[in-house]
């Protein structure tokens, strides 16, 4: 056996477990990125709307899908998160009139440190119960949010109305493409930053914990820690979603932010890819169009066909949609190489 | 050369005259209108938490199919595209760019809910859209300086608070008055009303004012408080599990006050009934549609072409609900400023005919209760009359009564 050279070795492994990427992979994202980047040339505002909102709550699925997907614990709760960043970024916005770009900043450090805190107590919960835990969080926050003392900040039950951002630089594009461009832009640079943490000694610790705690801590990983942070990275990725979807939106009001949204953002992460990076995109397109076109096929029943859908989308893709296409191209390959 | 020449200038001129011509005759349009169809948007709550509403939007449809199997309007059909929201306000925001950049409605009518109208009204504004007649009480779609695209329908409730207000400062002006409300911007738009109703006599004559919380499980210590004031009067701004506890408190503790109970909690099943008929006995309300359930309008021509209209075009709404006659009734209006609109269908001409209404009469609204806007006054219905529960039924008590400004 010819064994390649000790370096490229570790290349070879690097490349398997995803800690480098492979060339086409990285024709692959430079593809995607066009795409997206071109997207807004050929579709209406409308429409160029729509793909702002998918990056937003690719965002948010990303998330939870750090927490649910590689660390393996269970999140009801992540429209708390999304509503304490939509809610940091328009009080930022309409009392004190800090420029959009400074919200997201702030809404991911405020996140990252409610996410944290609610960590450190869900340690004692596993599965199911934690399940349970976070859902108290994301049915109690619509009413939290109209409560009175805060109402000089958060508008009570009427919500919060923002500006949408113009153009910087005199750039002679309109609102809603320059708002996809931004949160194209911030997407991105979450989804690199959430590659780069996963793909270390850091990442395999988050992973390692979902596979096997007891193991994981006998190995010297520091499971209460690992857990907590990865709680806040999270609630952090949730939370910078939230505040780009408020400043799309334009408007913050409580009952933007019920149970229905976390179940949403859960069903993204399913359908989209459990435990995947890229998948998250493709959980973004599930929350925003499924629910369309299950309108479309009836106007009469339209949740009865989204649920039909989301079985359709179980039996066939139980992978997600990200694991159907990869699994596709990995038969492709294969029978190339057959022929 | 010359008859060549004579012969392209006339053709010319029959080619302008064959392109403008008929296109001059028949009218102007905005987006969404044509000569053969003019295209309305609408967001309802079909799914969701206040899909209880949902009817209203049903029967806005339903009017609309009995209006095209009539001929349409001057000719042209109504083209409804109602969306659902589930009463999601980011929802609403996307479904309603989706019908002015997409479908290019001529305008929004009646859609329905307080914080989803407030997610699209700047942007209504900004659009230039007409936001006409939108389906919640709010003070606030009045403001024609401000938003001058959005108008309400029905009494808001500050103009409800305030009739209630002139009918005492009228009648007994020398009278002690206690408050229940709910703490919030609902609760806060009818006190608000009520207070400057008053106006400078608030300040004698309301003893006492108690909030509560939507997640008090109940009001009964506030009612103890408010009883121990010696108030005579008893203003009572609840939702309706509230308004029915507070009901029956009021009568348990052998408190006999005035008591004016708001519009919102006046279902006869959902509300009087858990309090108890016979403890609901004497409370007041106001009141500006016909009710479906009143026997004293069985015989009335509104109500029985309503009838022959649900039964033929809506055959399984329910005809005991109040909101199947608000959604003909609001139709109505919207019907009536299309007429008007003639073939003028523009953006800026449907907004100027429905600021120009005086003392239109709709079908079902009470006798003597009429539409009235101008340019500076955004608030279609604000007189009402009064109705007392008689231990069976709403029966109306007073004659028209308008708020002061």
């Amino acid at each position: 056996m010819s064994a390649p050279a000790g370096t490229n070795m570790r290349d070879q492994a690097a490349l398997a477990s995803g800690a480098r990427l492979s060339n086409q992979q990285i024709v692959g994202i430079a593809a995607a990125v066009l795409v997206g980047l071109s997207l807004p040339l050929f579709v209406s505002d409308y429409r160029t709307f729509q793909f702002t909102l998918v990056v937003v709550y690719a965002i948010a699925v990303l998330g939870l899908n750090i927490l649910t997907g590689f660390n393996g614990q269970f999140s009801l709760g992540h429209s708390a998160f999304y509503a304490l960043g939509a809610y940091t970024a328009a009080i930022m916005m309409d009392q004190w009139g800090i420029a959009y770009y400074w919200t997201l900043p702030a809404a991911g450090m405020v996140c990252l440190v409610a996410g944290f805190l609610f960590g450190l107590p869900a340690l004692r919960l596993e599965g199911l119960y934690l399940a349970l835990a976070t859902f108290a969080l994301s049915i109690a926050t619509p009413q939290i949010l109209k409560y009175d003392h805060f109402e000089k900040w958060t508008g009570g039950v009427q919500g919060v109305v923002i500006t949408k951002p113009d153009a910087p630089f005199g750039l002679e594009i309109s609102q809603d493409n320059w708002l996809y461009y931004f949160a194209f832009v911030v997407m991105i640079l979450l989804f690199f930053c959430a590659w780069n943490l996963l793909r270390g000694r850091t990442g395999r610790a988050i992973k390692a914990i979902r596979d096997n705690p007891i193991a994981a801590s006998a190995m010297g990983v520091n499971t209460a820690l690992y857990k907590s942070l990865t709680f806040g990275v999270s609630a952090l990725y949730t939370g910078v979603a939230g505040a780009l979807g408020a400043i799309a939106i334009q408007f913050v009001a409580p009952d933007s932010f019920t149970f229905f949204l976390s179940v949403a953002i859960l069903v993204g992460m399913v359908i989209g890819g459990i435990g995947s990076i890229p998948g998250a995109i493709f959980g973004g397109i599930v929350i925003v169009f499924i629910p369309n076109l299950a309108e479309n096929i009836s106007k009469a029943a339209p949740w009865a066909v989204y649920g039909a859908l989301l079985i359709l989308f179980m039996y066939f893709m139980p992978l997600g949609i990200w694991g159907f296409i990869r699994m596709g191209y990995a038969r492709l390959m294969r029978r190339l190489k057959a022929s | 050369m010359q008859n060549r020449r004579t012969f392209v200038v006339t053709a010319a001129a029959l080619a302008i005259a064959l392109a403008y011509g008929p296109a001059g005759a028949a009218g102007k349009y905005g987006p969404g209108a044509s000569d053969t169809e003019i295209k309305i948007g609408n967001t309802n709550p079909y799914s969701g938490p206040a899909s209880a509403y949902g009817t209203i939007g049903k029967s806005i449809s339903a009017y609309w199919k009995m209006v095209n199997a009539n001929g349409g309007i001057n000719g042209r059909k109504i083209n409804f595209i109602s969306q659902d929201d589930s009463y999601s306000p980011p929802k609403t925001v996307e479904k309603i760019r989706k019908l002015v950049e997409q479908e290019q409605v001529l305008f929004i009518f009646q859609s329905l809910g307080t914080p989803t109208n407030s997610a699209i009204h700047k942007y209504m504004n900004a659009k230039k859209v007409p936001h006409l007649f939108v389906a919640t009480g709010a003070g606030k779609w009045g403001q024609p300086k401000k938003y001058p695209w959005t108008m309400g329908w029905q009494p808001a409730y500050p103009g409800e608070a305030k009739i209630y207000a002139s009918y005492l400062l009228n009648n007994k002006p020398d009278s002690k008055v206690a408050i229940l409300y709910q703490n919030d911007d609902y609760g806060k738009d009818y006190l608000n009303g009520f207070l400057k109703g008053l106006g400078s006599k608030a300040k004698t004559m309301v003893v006492a004012k108690e909030p509560y919380e939507t997640a008090d499980p109940t009001v009964e210590p506030q009612i103890i408080k408010l009883k121990a004031s010696g108030a005579d009067v008893f203003f009572n701004i609840t939702t309706p599990k509230f308004a029915a506890q507070a009901i029956r408190k009021v009568h348990d503790l052998g408190w006999k006050p005035l008591h004016f109970l708001n519009n919102v909690s006046t279902s006869v099943g959902g509300v009087l009934k858990p309090a108890g008929l016979d403890k609901s006995v004497g409370l007041i309300t106001t009141g500006y549609l016909k009710d479906p359930t009143d026997p004293q309008w069985a015989n009335d021509a509104d109500f029985k072409a309503w009838t022959a209209w649900m039964n033929k075009y809506y055959p399984d709404g329910d005809k005991n609900s109040s909101f199947n006659a608000y959604g003909y009734a609001v139709a109505s209006t919207m019907h009536e400023v299309l007429k008007r609109a003639g073939d003028n269908l523009t953006r800026a001409n449907i907004m100027k005919v429905a600021s120009n209404l005086k003392g239109l009469k709709v079908p079902l609204l009470l006798p003597g209760i009429t539409i009235d806007t101008s340019p500076t006054d955004f608030y279609p219905i604000e007189c009402a009359k009064l109705q007392k529960f008689d231990g069976k039924k709403w029966a109306l008590v007073s004659d028209v009564i308008c708020p002061k400004r």
